[in-house]
């Protein structure tokens, strides 16, 4: 494997809690290359021939073990697409551990785009996380256009949690899934914007089978001159059922855009979204500074809170 | 010992000035339990907020152990030590009853030093520790929750405000015994509560009464009480009460 500098483990400590080599399969990979691969008797990683990026092959009935497949830039300027299609057999039940970790300290724009695909067999259980962290005090932006597409056969069940807290210039994230019979999906999303930073977070989640359930959620904070767009589509063909919910809080001129929408297509799809936008309650604060914190601190400790 | 001098506080409503509270001279003394009581209306919750400086008084001065704090803030009031159980307590998403226990005791107290102060008003420890503060909780619930976050802080001067209002019956039953407890054990430290209920007013050392934002009695108990029960204002509340301001509310 190849030797990761200070920087290079920090990123992944952020964007994958890894402080070592994880168990279980994994990749890594580091300014374009891979830095440590290993398959393991039910999940094989193989590069793909004819673009950049991976194939995860999970057998079916696989229980309980993990794949963490971080990736971190610590090259100003460096650009990529990559693509990683994860093929998860019947009956499995796995975490997927992926993030982004960028440190740009040059002038030049760092960008990674990581399209995820999920091929999702029945019965199966995944459970996938994805953070984004961005540092580095050079000029040059740090970009992160994720993709990902979700099919999920029936019975199968996909629980999304999507963090992105600091230091990501631009993004655009755009999520679709399409559900069969009795699928449930569930979508976690936090995010937070500060500086000039801008993220825009689009679903659209098609509920094609008798039974399917999707609860797409975003809590998110808009500080300083910060933009975000959350644009959450739930699609309802089939008995099904759907929720859709953006809770976000604006500081300073932060500015959010939520467009929930809805499209019910059978008589039995029921869909509701939820939307609220405000800046921190003043009680919450005045709550906090009786129990003798500062306003800073307890405005620290409300958004702490709100994006657990 | 908190002392108010001569506090006044006015508010300017569609372009005329009101007077919430007008000259206000009172000594809460220390280890003692103070019930403040009187008509709605009448500046009692205004009075607490200008204790814990929520609100700024007009005039006068507010002393702390002989320390003039009318100028101080919420915070600076607070890590003097008085501390404020709001009459509705505050909802938080995402923050947790044992961080919030943990921001009022201001230290990273153990799981199991955080639970005792939940099982001290009542509530089974295990079951909130991890609950978000959050629209989950009842209004019962989330009033012990309120009032552990102010035992946590052991503050020589606690606030309550209309610590009944907002609650179920049952709940108000151990509620008394909660207060009852910390005046049985109050230790350098003095305790406000804001009241209608007589029950409460039945554990006080002393009430006071305020009305039209000035004190209309004040005294001990025994001296006060009987002059509250039975007033023309205690019938007329007692027919429009609802069931927590019911048979023992005196307003």
């Amino acid at each position: 494997m190849v030797k990761l500098d200070e920087i290079q483990k920090r990123l992944l400590m952020e964007v994958a809690d890894l402080h070592e080599v994880p168990e279980g399969a994994y990749n890594i990979r580091s300014n374009s290359a891979s830095a440590g691969r290993r398959s393991t008797a039910h999940i094989e990683i193989v590069s793909k021939t004819d673009v950049s990026g991976l194939e995860i092959h999970i057998a079916p009935g696989t229980k309980n073990e993990s794949v963490h497949i971080p990736v971190v830039m610590t090259q100003s300027g460096l650009r990529e697409v990559v693509y990683n299609d994860f093929f998860i057999g019947e009956d499995a039940d796995v975490v997927i551990v992926a993030g982004c970790g960028i440190d740009n300290c040059g002038t030049q724009d760092s960008e990674h785009d990581g399209i995820h695909r999920f091929y999702v067999g029945k019965n199966a259980k995944v459970k996938y996380v994805e953070k984004h962290y961005g540092s580095g005090d050079g000029t040059g932006k740090r970009i992160l256009n994720p993709g990902t597409e979700v099919y999920q056969e029936e019975g199968s069940s996909v629980e999304m949690e999507m963090v992105q807290i600091k230091g990501v210039d631009d993004t655009e994230r755009t999520t679709t899934a399409s559900l069969a019979a009795n699928a449930k999906l569930v979508v976690r999303e936090r995010l937070m914007t500060h500086g000039k930073q801008r993220a825009i977070s689009t679903y659209v989640v098609t509920l094609d089978g008798e039974g399917a359930s999707a609860d797409v959620v975003s809590r998110s904070v808009a500080r300083d001159d910060s933009f975000q767009k959350f644009d959450a589509k739930i699609v309802g063909n089939a008995a099904c059922s759907g929720h859709t919910e953006c809770d976000s809080i604006i500081m300073d001129n932060g500015r959010i855009l939520a467009v929930p929408g809805l499209e019910a297509n059978d008589v039995d799809a029921a869909l509701v979204h939820e939307a609220a936008i405000g800046k921190i309650a003043g009680d919450q604060i005045i709550k906090l500074m009786t129990l003798g914190l500062t306003e800073a601190e307890a405005e620290e400790q409300i958004i702490n809170g709100f994006l657990r | 010992m908190l002392e108010l001098k001569q506090i006044s506080f006015d508010v300017t409503a569609d372009g005329r000035e009101k007077e919430i509270i007008r000259n206000i001279d009172l000594v809460i003394p220390d280890n003692k339990l103070v019930v403040v009581t009187g008509p709605n209306g009448g500046g009692k919750s205004t009075l607490a907020k200008l204790i814990a400086g929520i609100e700024t008084p007009t005039g006068g001065q507010i002393l702390l152990d002989g320390e003039d704090i009318t100028a101080l803030g919420v915070t600076e009031r607070a890590k003097r030590g008085i501390g404020f159980a709001f009459q509705q307590p505050v909802r938080f998403k995402g923050i947790r009853v044992l961080d919030l226990i943990r921001i009022a005791a201001g230290r990273r107290l153990s799981v199991a030093d955080a639970c005792r102060y939940l099982s001290a008003v009542g509530l089974c420890a295990r079951e909130y520790i991890d609950r978000e503060v959050n629209a989950s909780l009842s209004g019962g619930e989330l009033k012990r929750i309120e009032i552990a976050t102010v035992i946590a802080r052991k503050c020589v001067l606690s606030v309550f405000d209309e610590p009944e209002a907002g609650i179920d019956l049952w709940s108000f039953q151990n509620l008394i015994e909660v207060f009852r407890h910390m005046r049985e054990t109050i230790q350098d430290g003095s305790i406000l509560i804001i009241s209608h209920q007589e029950r409460i007013l039945n554990i006080a050392d002393e009430i006071i009464v305020i009305r039209d934002g000035e004190i209309v009695a004040k005294g001990e108990k025994d001296a006060v009480l009987p002059s509250l029960i039975g007033t023309p204002e205690a019938v007329r509340r007692c027919e429009g009460g609802t069931i927590v301001e019911g048979e023992d509310a005196l307003w």
